[in-house]
């Protein structure tokens, strides 16, 4: 059955059903309609939901209740996903599960509240201090958070991780037709870590201070090889019409969604443009566009930002084919419309230049 | 012959890292004491600061989880709205609870949290050597308060549990000390009160336990104790704060 529903009121249904057991949340835009969701759906079931008094005290309430095997959530936007870090960075150090939402909103600073994809070097870059990584999802849909939503909290679990999930405001606001009924919940995971008391067994200590550097790397080490493993294993991505393409755009939920618009326009003039949509940004899809540029020279990044994903496609591509750049940052979105003028002009130049060669 | 005293078993066979005549080692025992005898080994966790108490874990034979700085009480929100069963307790200092972790602290008080915080006040940032602490004294001298402070440059001491105690939220606040026999006496009875109040789902309790620190006040021992009767407690009276009666 499909209800018509705000991406942010789906994706607290889809943590719900994918056993969420506590919500821990603070009101920032554009991702309020989450936190109110959870206050209702959660305290109804006799789940755990808790108004934090800052987004530092909720991630940490997080921490507090994932330690006790529970899985648990936050969510926020660009200013309180900058607090955030501070415990994300415990999290993945102790390696505890934690599943938390930034539905970003155009910054730096306060910014405002519009669509945005300018936390993406944040995200992906673990954000917080030390070395460590985040898994991070990017849905493009509010059908693809009841994937991306069970996704999340499995991989938190079989790694051990902090999984973001990355969307905008947009994504968190809009409403679509969407339904639960293929929505599996996630399986659940031994926990041998989890500390409750050291009832018939040895006490437990959790913590990530190791003063012996020895220690400390090792521990690095340790985080490095799984972070190597979840590269391996747990890439996502979709591809459009690319099988014929000689320009291949690169681009990111919503901002993917109005590519397509604009690509279905040019396949309409005859230009042969396709795309190919990360859903994982952490791990990126590298070794996906390394084959690509075997045989396409031209890759078109667009996004919502002044150029943040634009490193991880020039990294992939390791020198390899040409980088076209378009952002929008600021909270402004594009028309399908305009994506198509500036994807056409760039396949144009490209092809003079080809002509010239 | 009658044994009157014992090593809790729960108190690892380590040797305390902590300075001579430090508080810690007795607060470590004595909450090592109470849940022996309470019985509470297979229900607690312990939520650990930073700062001198961060190494609880390596003196505590129960479950501990570190925690950032301040954030204890929020950490220990979420141990215990996800296992209520167990008994949920963080270990803090001053600095750690009275400034950093200010808000964290009081709204957990303010939600009446059914967890206990152990509020270590020595009146000083003693792991990162010395520097003035929301609780330094006026006119003390630390590393950052060289002259003594000055309230009009650093402001006053804060007074937790009097702070704590307008609130609705908590139900029983009391300020002990170490400083002598009689005082750690009645600091182990208010640990166990607190327990058996949280036990009794009766909400959130602070015990402040007023600890010497000779090396960062550069005493002796034997004056830093009697530092504690004679100046400090008069900035912190000790005593039942609050005791909300059901």
């Amino acid at each position: 059955m499909k209800r018509l529903m705000s991406g942010n009121a789906a994706l607290g249904e889809a943590a719900f059903l994918s056993g969420c057991t506590c919500y821990f949340g603070y009101p920032i835009t554009p991702q309020n309609e989450l936190t109110e969701y959870m206050a209702k759906r959660m305290v109804e079931a006799g789940r755990v939901f808790i108004q934090s008094e800052s987004e530092i005290a909720a991630i940490n309430m997080v921490l507090g209740a994932s330690v006790t095997g529970a899985r648990a959530m936050t969510s926020s936007s660009g200013p309180g996903m900058s607090l955030k870090q501070e415990g994300i960075s415990y999290l993945a150090a102790d390696e505890l599960p934690a599943v938390i939402v930034d539905m970003v909103r155009g910054g730096p600073g306060m910014g405002n509240i519009s669509p945005a994809q300018s936390d993406y070097l944040q995200a992906t870059r673990g954000g917080g201090h030390g070395d460590y990584k985040t898994i991070v999802l990017a849905p493009g849909s509010v059908q693809e958070l009841t994937e991306v939503v069970p996704l999340a909290f499995d991989l938190a679990d079989k790694y051990r991780n902090p999984v973001i999930i990355l969307g905008d405001g947009m994504l968190g606001q809009m409403m679509e037709p969407v339904s639960f009924d293929d929505l599996k919940p996630p399986a659940e995971y031994e926990k041998d870590y989890t500390l409750t008391g050291a009832k018939g067994r040895p006490a437990r200590k959790m913590h990530s201070l190791l003063f012996d550097t020895k220690l400390l790397e090792e521990h690095n080490w340790k985080l490095s090889r799984k972070f190597q493993r979840i590269e391996q294993n747990e890439v996502k991505y979709e591809t459009y019409l690319t099988d014929d393409a000689d320009m291949i755009v690169v681009a990111y939920g919503i901002g993917a969604r109005i590519v397509k618009g604009a690509i279905k326009r040019l396949r309409q003039e005859n230009l042969k443009v396709g795309m190919i949509r990360p859903i994982t940004l952490w791990p990126f899809p590298a070794k996906v566009l390394q084959e690509m540029a075997k045989t396409v020279n031209d890759f078109f990044v667009f996004e919502m930002s002044a150029g943040q994903m634009v490193e991880d496609v020039k990294l992939s591509l390791e020198g390899k084919g040409h980088i076209h750049f378009y952002g929008r940052p600021g909270g402004v979105i594009p028309t399908p419309v305009e994506l198509f003028r500036i994807i056409s002009r760039h396949y144009y130049q490209a092809h003079a230049l080809k002509r010239k060669k | 012959m009658k044994k009157v005293y014992t090593r809790p078993k729960l108190l690892k066979e380590a040797h305390f890292h902590y300075c001579l005549g430090c508080g810690h080692g007795i607060i470590n025992r004595l909450i090592m004491e109470v849940i022996e005898e309470m019985n509470l080994q297979e229900k607690a966790i312990c939520v650990a600061p930073a700062g001198c108490g961060m190494l609880l874990y390596n003196y505590f034979e129960i479950d501990v989880l570190e925690s950032a700085h301040g954030r204890g009480a929020a950490v220990a929100t979420g141990i215990k709205r996800a296992s209520p069963q167990n008994l949920v307790f963080s270990y803090q200092g001053d600095g750690d609870l009275a400034a950093i972790g200010t808000a964290e602290g009081f709204h957990a008080a303010n939600r009446g949290e059914n967890i206990t915080i152990i509020f270590v006040n020595n009146g000083v940032y003693g792991m990162t050597g010395g520097q003035m602490a929301p609780t330094t004294l006026l006119t003390q001298v630390t590393t950052t308060t060289p002259a003594g402070r000055d309230a009009l440059i650093a402001g006053h001491p804060v007074r937790i549990c009097e702070v704590f105690a307008v609130l609705d939220g908590t139900s029983y606040l009391e300020r002990v000390a170490v400083n002598k026999p009689s005082a750690v006496i009645k600091t182990k009875k208010a640990i166990a009160k607190a327990f058996q109040r949280q036990l009794d789902g009766r909400g959130f309790s602070l015990v402040e336990i007023l600890s010497p620190c000779p090396t960062n006040w550069k005493m002796g021992a034997i004056e830093a104790c009697q530092w504690v009767d004679e100046v400090m407690s008069k900035q912190f009276p000790l005593g039942v704060v609050k005791e909300v009666a059901c």
